[in-house]
């Protein structure tokens, strides 16, 4: 009984591993069912989620790890981004030069920007995909309502995360997106110029002295842009993150069908396990794509020569198409109205009974293909009119403007959408099949818009088949 | 308890210190706001001057149009005087090339005619004329904050 302190200390170190494990676990090896509920409960990031896990949650083909997968590449922005911040410096003189040095000289430089590029505009085209499965699936009916408008800001944020950081470099993409983006912001000056009001009440002409800290981009639009993307947007990110999943937690978990068998199991390890793939797969996609291609950057800003054709970004390509009739009308109403229509979705149609089934069976799946067909004959009717006969300015040019604003490809792609929707909703009966029609078209319009301003326009936004037929200069 | 005093016509004294110290709040938070967004208006920027000189009228020989990139105007003379005209488009701010018929913007299409007029294209507006003056040295002087009539010459 009586041991030295020199064999109490030998033992101790002897079970270092054993008694760490325990701190940092608070309890024993999780193998039995009360300690695998332990381990979850009492772990700071673990109690994030449940004890058990519903097995619809872990099949495959019901979330396709989407939401994960953003959440994923958000981590690889925000560490990545962390990084570029050592060396970057948002000053119109030294920014470009820190870019350069990040590409070229620095160790690993070229590969933390290429994950911070990729992964972020990634975000993109996964959340894209995470809300459409959520939407599919029919997951925003009651109590999930909220969790969908949390969704919709969470999806606004990541567009204006990218944007912002787009134009960080202060490259030639950089400053001519700017000064289209600070015109799209002044463009109600459209409207008050039609109606005569802009020398009393300027507000297009305030928004973007405020966007832009001046009356043309420069050091002051640098450091706000900065400030936005570092600071004050992925701290908002971060909160509606926060409350995302605490509501997902409080909505009693995902979706399931009604009814589907109440089978559940232990969240450790199979959730753990399942996440962790997730995981691994999405740093192994991340770094095999920013290994082999590079985030672009052009010539240093020049305010005197813009790019020819100089585009936004490609997200946001389809909605500078439409910006191409009208600035006002395209930039801000279509959008807004889009924007609008999806966050009213889960209060406009609260037909219960859908959730957890794919396109809530035969006749969503029905009215998803029809108007998906709709959508893109009558978008690629309208485009093609306008692109071979121009718009009301090229056979009238003294045409009012306050027309154009009224009545434009932008505005007329909307109604047509809502229309249809409303039809479908007379036709069906069902406030879901509307609900469904619209969302498809939605995603329809984002796509064709975006691949129309990527690949078939060219310089003086012209229309080409192939970029090969681009004339040279 | 205090429902008898609800009762009476108008306000209790209690309601009404309440509604008061409510507004009190509330105007000041918006007052706080407001001023939060002024800040970020500064009073002076140190941008370049809206008015700059373009040196001699013997530098532009009837005939001529010069662009001078970095004020974005078209200097033009013509028998019936000098004109400058903006080379910022009116859409969406991109820089307008001239060619043989007027300017042509590279960003979303849009056209102007030789006098600035728009003939197509999403441009709501044409392209602003500025005025030009003479300053006592002789030298011409382009105001890109006043805009004049299109049509509008200086005659030299
Ligand atoms: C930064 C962007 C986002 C992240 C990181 C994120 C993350 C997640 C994660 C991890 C889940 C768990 C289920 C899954 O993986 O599918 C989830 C569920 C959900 N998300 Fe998101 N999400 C984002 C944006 C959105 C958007 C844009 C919407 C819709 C407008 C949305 C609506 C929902 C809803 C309603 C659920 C519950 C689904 C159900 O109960 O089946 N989220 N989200
Ligand atoms: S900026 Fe000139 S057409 Fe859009």
């Amino acid at each position: 009984m009586n041991r030295s302190g020199m064999d109490k200390f030998k033992e101790n170190l002897k079970n270092i591993r054993a008694s760490f494990a325990a701190s940092l676990l608070r309890t024993k090896r999780p193998i039995s069912g009360r300690s695998r509920a332990a381990v979850m409960l009492n772990n700071f990031f673990l109690h994030i989620q449940g004890v058990r896990t519903n097995i619809n949650t872990l099949r495959p083909s019901y979330t396709f790890g989407l939401g994960l997968v953003s959440l994923f590449l958000l981590f690889f922005t925000t560490i990545s981004g962390i990084l570029l911040m050592i060396y970057y410096s948002p000053s119109t003189g030294e920014a470009y030069n820190t870019v350069k040095d990040i590409t070229y000289v620095v160790f690993a430089g070229s590969l933390m920007r290429n994950v911070h590029k990729w992964a972020g505009e990634g975000m993109i085209i996964f959340v894209m995909l995470h809300m459409a499965r959520v939407f599919y699936t029919g997951s925003y009916s009651r109590p999930r309502e909220f969790n969908w408008l949390v969704g919709i800001m969470l999806l606004i944020l990541t567009f204006v995360l990218n944007l912002s950081g787009y134009m960080l470099p202060w490259d030639q993409l950089s400053y001519w997106a700017l000064v289209i983006v600070s015109n799209i912001i002044q463009s109600s000056k459209e409207l008050t110029d039609a109606l005569g009001i802009t020398p009393y009440f300027d507000i297009g002409g305030m928004a973007k002295e405020f966007f832009l800290g001046g009356t043309v981009p420069g050091k002051a639009t640098l450091i706000r842009v900065y400030f936005l993307h570092i600071m004050l947007l992925p701290i908002l990110l971060f909160i509606f993150l926060g409350v995302h999943f605490w509501r997902i937690r409080k909505d009693g978990g995902l979706s399931r069908p009604a009814g589907s068998a109440e089978k559940s199991v232990f969240s450790w390890p199979d959730l753990l396990r399942a996440e962790t793939a997730v995981f691994m797969l999405c740093l192994a996609g991340v770094l095999v794509y920013s290994f082999y291609v590079d985030a672009p950057l052009r010539e240093m800003a020049n305010p005197l020569i813009p790019e020819n054709p100089a585009k936004a970004p490609w997200y946001f390509l389809g909605l500078q198409e439409m910006v191409s009739y009208s600035a006002f009308m395209g930039g801000i109403v279509a959008p807004g109205l889009a924007i609008l229509g999806l966050a009213l979705i889960p209060y406009l149609d609260r037909e219960d009974g859908h959730a957890g089934i794919w396109f809530s069976g035969r006749q969503g799946k029905i009215t998803a293909l029809q108007s998906m067909f709709a959508g893109a004959a009558v978008l690629a009717g309208l485009l093609a009119f306008v692109i071979r006969f121009g718009w009301f300015r090229n056979w009238w040019p003294d045409v009012p403007q306050i027309l154009i604003i009224m009545v434009n490809p932008a505005g007329i792609w909307v109604a047509f959408v809502a229309l249809w929707s409303l039809r479908v909703i007379k036709k069906t009966g069902s406030t879901r099949m509307g609900a469904i029609a619209l969302f498809t078209m939605f995603l329809v319009g984002y796509v064709m818009l975006t691949y129309v301003g990527t690949e078939l326009r060219g310089p003086n936004w012209e229309f080409y088949w192939l970029k090969s037929q681009w004339p040279m200069h | 308890m205090d429902d008898k005093t609800g009762d009476k016509e108008g306000i209790t004294r209690r309601g009404f210190l309440g509604m008061a110290s409510l507004w009190a709040v509330i105007l000041s938070s918006l007052t706080l706001l407001a001023g939060i967004f002024r800040m970020s208006k500064a009073d002076v920027y140190y941008e370049k001057s809206r008015r700059f000189k373009i040196g001699r009228p013997e530098n532009f020989p009837v005939g001529t149009v010069k662009k001078l990139d970095d004020k974005r105007v078209f200097i033009f003379s013509d028998n019936d005087g000098l004109y400058a005209v903006s080379s910022v488009c009116t859409h969406l701010g991109c820089i307008v090339n001239a060619v043989d018929w007027g300017f042509q913007c590279p960003c979303h299409g849009s056209k102007f005619n030789r006098d600035g007029r728009v003939i197509s294209g999403p441009a709501p507006r044409n392209l602003p004329w500025f005025k030009i003056s003479r300053h006592v040295d002789g030298s011409l002087v382009v105001d890109a904050g006043r805009e004049i009539r299109t049509g509008t010459k200086f005659r030299v």
